[in-house]
């Protein structure tokens, strides 16, 4: 049998950047996976300190849902308008584009807002012992990520507001909304670790 | 806009001078100082990385001679008990997390894209970037002995003598914001390792034709993913406990030194298979090419491993056996340490297999890798001897371990190192190294290496412990403590002839041409050094071993090196779907660019600023990292990342 030379032919590709076909959108799937793998770190040093004997520097009573309960809900809506804005621009809505992100944004920003005055409310301190320490240290990495989040989603409006994407070209738009999914979802596991499981031991 | 701004058919085309003269025009980087900031060629930054960390080599080299020089005798007095414990300490740390990791990137970062069929990373910009990060990571650390206030709790910087009340200087911070930086870089390293080694290969190259090279650092990639975040958030922790008074490992308020511990480890373990794994892979890559013949079990070795990696997340306890841990623990611990040796073994007999039905050619790399796997051997036996638990209670602490991490570390990634540096020496210079020298220096560093840390292991037999800056005479430890000096001092001269071999055969060295040693991969189907597009046309791949495919005649099919992709319209790389390896996207390159550089200019002053605890040098540091970033990712028409018609 004669060896013959290998042919890949290819039909029209996209060019540049086209949904997942766009480097960007790898990058920030592998760097969620890294973010998790911290905030995996970061509960877990939570679990391995509540785990140990010396309780007494531990508070009593489980940490009130009354405002973060509440904000949860509002973290998690603020995805929705996320969603809602990136899927209007699959759908060339460039007006639904603007409202979803911005509802987003304004979302976000109630429930950083929310957040402060929830640290604001606590009789503990960063300093003041283990559970403190820990407390601030977790929900302050994720307000960081929150940020970080917002000011993704800001440059996306702005970017929006030039006219940058259409139905085909938004890579730039997937690619924040999935951090911003990541972001909430993440809270989920530090809200169930911080809020939920204390009344389960309870 | 139409259509076709969006959608193209690429084209296939012979690869012809014309089409050549097109790319070079297009691929060719700026000019002058300004270029030199700004490029984001793979093969320019692969230099750099491989240049960086074989200076920091030199740099921990130089202070493992000074300590020996102090251990050499009893009761000497060279050095101070603290210069030797910042000797020590950033002998380790430049050791373990400047050089071992840096140097097997830079290969991956020069090789990765050549062996895959493709013009360089996908994400050129962010390998300039973690270039940049690294080298200033490592300046960060380093100027602490400039400030004479050099870490000196050890590379693991253990609590409570890394605490602000033990060591209340900027000793500690030093370490632990270079230590964070270093892991950005790593990170973000990885993460371009594996979207481009999941989305960049060449068309053709399934997985199952994956380079075994591509496999290792795929495979360590995903480890320091997953890995890094642990370390960086240990010393983040710490630097809170030592500045902002956090409790996290403070014992008597009801936090605990061992968190230290456990996070160090569940980094520090994986990143001990980190390190040696892509070296290992270098060796599978290349070792069969001197022996002629493919290499044997491709798909174990592959397997191997990732399993290794995988197993190397559930052993970090073994570092923590004398710390008083419940027995079903060390029982665990104890039993994958061992199990380990599983899939390492699985390598070591592919090695073996290869050369006993090659037939090898004894060049430098050959003796090289001959000579680490002799290495590997007694590296391995140490540790499968200190992963049993009784064992380890009465080697802890003791030279013996001393002997184990420097045979795995020496053994597993300098040797491979060498032999990888002089296999692929004449790809990146064109010119060969010397033959006769390299056989000089191989023959010194082997001996050094085994003059200098097999008698260690006697050493920790007869109770001598780490880290001691001096020892009384009566120990019975002199007369081996003298042998250690020497052969370190072997090592070194083996050392210095290869370095040497490097600066003459670049002005001197036999020119290679493309293909010196007859290999099979794609890295030797393109001239030497290779141009800044890498490959004229995008070869279609057929099988594992490209350029070996008449001689073998697996195949019916053969792969294309010269028809294929042209990809001519501006910087233009493929982009191909992760299990099969069919044309996915025509990707668009970036230019060279400032920002990088810049970025981690910012990053570094920011990082400094916080140390010191400058708050408005961290909040302008802040904004313009955070303008700049904008900048970067500014969405451009040229990149195809915006609505509308292309240029």
């Amino acid at each position: 049998m004669t060896a013959t030379r290998i042919i890949i032919g290819a039909e029209k590709l996209p060019v540049g950047s086209i949904g997942a076909s766009a480097p960007g959108w790898w990058g920030i799937i592998t760097g969620i996976v890294t973010e998790a793998a911290l905030f995996g770190y970061l509960l877990f040093s939570y679990v391995y300190l509540a785990a140990q004997p010396h309780m007494s520097a531990w508070p009593s009573e489980p940490p009130s849902l009354s405002l973060a309960a509440p904000n949860t809900v509002i973290l998690l809506l603020s995805s929705v308008a996320v969603w809602i804005g990136e899927r209007a621009v699959r759908q060339n809505k460039p007006r639904m584009q603007l409202i979803g992100l911005s509802a987003g944004t304004l979302l976000g920003l109630i429930f950083v807002g929310v957040q402060l005055i929830e640290w604001k409310s606590k009789p503990f301190t960063l300093a003041s012992g283990p559970y403190g320490s820990l407390f601030f240290t977790i929900t302050g990495f994720h307000m960081a990520h929150v940020i970080a989040g917002l000011l993704m989603l800001t440059a996306l409006i702005a970017w929006s507001y030039l006219n940058y994407f259409d139905e085909t070209r938004h890579a730039a738009i997937s690619v924040g909304a999935i951090y911003w999914h990541f972001v909430d979802a993440v809270w989920l596991a530090v809200f169930f670790t911080l809020y939920l499981t204390p009344y389960m031991s309870a | 806009m139409s259509d076709a701004d969006y959608f193209r058919a690429p084209v296939l085309a012979n690869d012809t001078q014309a089409l050549r003269r097109r790319l070079e025009n297009t691929w060719e980087g700026e000019p002058g100082i300004r270029g030199w900031l700004s490029t984001v060629d793979h093969k320019t930054l692969g230099i750099r990385y491989i240049v960086t960390a074989f200076v920091f080599l030199a740099l921990g080299g130089i202070e493992a001679l000074i300590m020996r020089l102090q251990l050499a005798q009893p009761n000497q007095s060279l050095l101070s008990p603290e210069q030797y414990n910042e000797l020590f300490s950033i002998h380790g740390i430049t050791m373990i997390l400047w050089y071992a990791l840096p140097i097997l990137t830079g290969f991956s970062v020069y090789l990765q894209p050549l062996i895959l069929g493709t013009r360089d990373m996908a994400m050129p910009r962010l390998n300039a970037f973690t270039y940049w990060v690294f080298l200033f990571s490592g300046a960060f650390l380093y100027t602490s002995f400039l400030v004479g206030a050099a870490p000196n709790a050890g590379w693991f910087n253990y609590v409570p003598l890394s605490s602000q009340a033990s060591d209340p200087g900027f000793n500690i911070d030093f370490y632990a914001f270079a230590n964070i930086l270093l892991g950005i870089s790593t990170t973000l390293s990885s993460i371009n390792f594996i979207v481009t080694i999941l989305s960049m290969r060449a068309p053709g190259m399934s997985i199952n034709r994956m380079p075994i090279m591509s496999w290792g650092t795929l495979t360590v990639s995903v480890g320091s993913v997953l890995s890094v975040p642990a370390v960086s958030l240990a010393f983040f922790l710490l630097w809170l406990d030592r500045r902002f008074g956090t409790q996290f490992f403070k014992p008597e308020s009801g936090g605990h030194p061992l968190l230290w511990q456990h996070l160090f480890w569940m980094w520090g373990h994986p990143w001990v298979y980190i390190i040696v794994l892509p070296a290992l892979s270098m060796v599978s890559q290349a070792l069969p090419v001197l022996c002629r013949r493919p290499l044997a079990g491709f798909s174990l070795v592959a397997l191997a491993t990732v399993l290794t990696m995988m197993l190397g997340y559930g052993v970090w306890l073994h570092h923590m056996f004398a710390t008083g841990l419940p027995n079903i623990s060390l029982g665990f611990f104890s039993a994958v340490s061992i199990v380990i040796a599983i899939p390492s073994g699985v390598a070591l007999f592919a090695w073996l297999a290869t050369i006993w039905s090659g037939r090898p050619v004894f060049t430098t790399s050959f003796l090289y890798f001959a000579g680490f796997i002799v290495v590997f051997v007694i590296g391995g036996l140490s540790g499968f001897m200190t992963g049993s638990v009784p064992a380890d209670w009465q080697l802890h602490d003791t030279y013996f371990v001393v002997a184990h991490i420097h045979y795995v570390l020496i053994g597993w990634n300098l040797f491979p190192v060498l032999g990888a540096l002089y296999f692929w020496f004449p790809k990146m210079s064109g010119r060969l190294l010397d033959e006769r020298l390299g056989k000089w220096s191989f023959w010194l560093t082997f001996l050094g290496i085994n003059l200098a840390f097999f008698p260690m292991h006697l050493l920790g037999l007869r109770g001598m412990p780490r880290r001691i800056y001096t020892y009384p005479p009566d120990m019975g430890w002199d007369t081996i403590n003298l042998i250690v000096t020497t052969g370190a001092f072997a090592l070194a001269v083996g050392l210095l002839l290869t370095l040497v071999n490097v600066v003459l055969s670049l002005r001197r060295g036999v020119l290679a041409g493309p293909n010196p040693w007859d290999g099979d991969g794609l890295d030797w189907s393109v001239p030497s050094p290779p141009p800044p597009y890498n490959f004229a046309v995008i070869p279609m791949i057929a099988s594992r071993t490209p350029l070996w495919e008449r001689p073998l005649s697996h195949s019916y099919e053969l792969s294309s090196l010269t028809y294929g992709y042209a990809l001519d319209q501006g910087k233009e790389a493929l982009s191909t779907t992760t299990l099969d390896a069919l044309p996915k996207a025509i990707v668009k390159m970036p230019e060279d660019s400032l920002a990088p550089f810049l970025l981690s200019v910012v990053l570094t002053i920011l990082f400094a600023a916080l140390m010191i605890q400058s708050w408005w040098l961290v909040i302008l540091g802040g904004v313009v990292g955070l303008a700049i970033t904008v900048g970067w990712l500014w969405p451009r028409r040229k990149l195809a990342q915006t609505a509308g018609t292309l240029p």
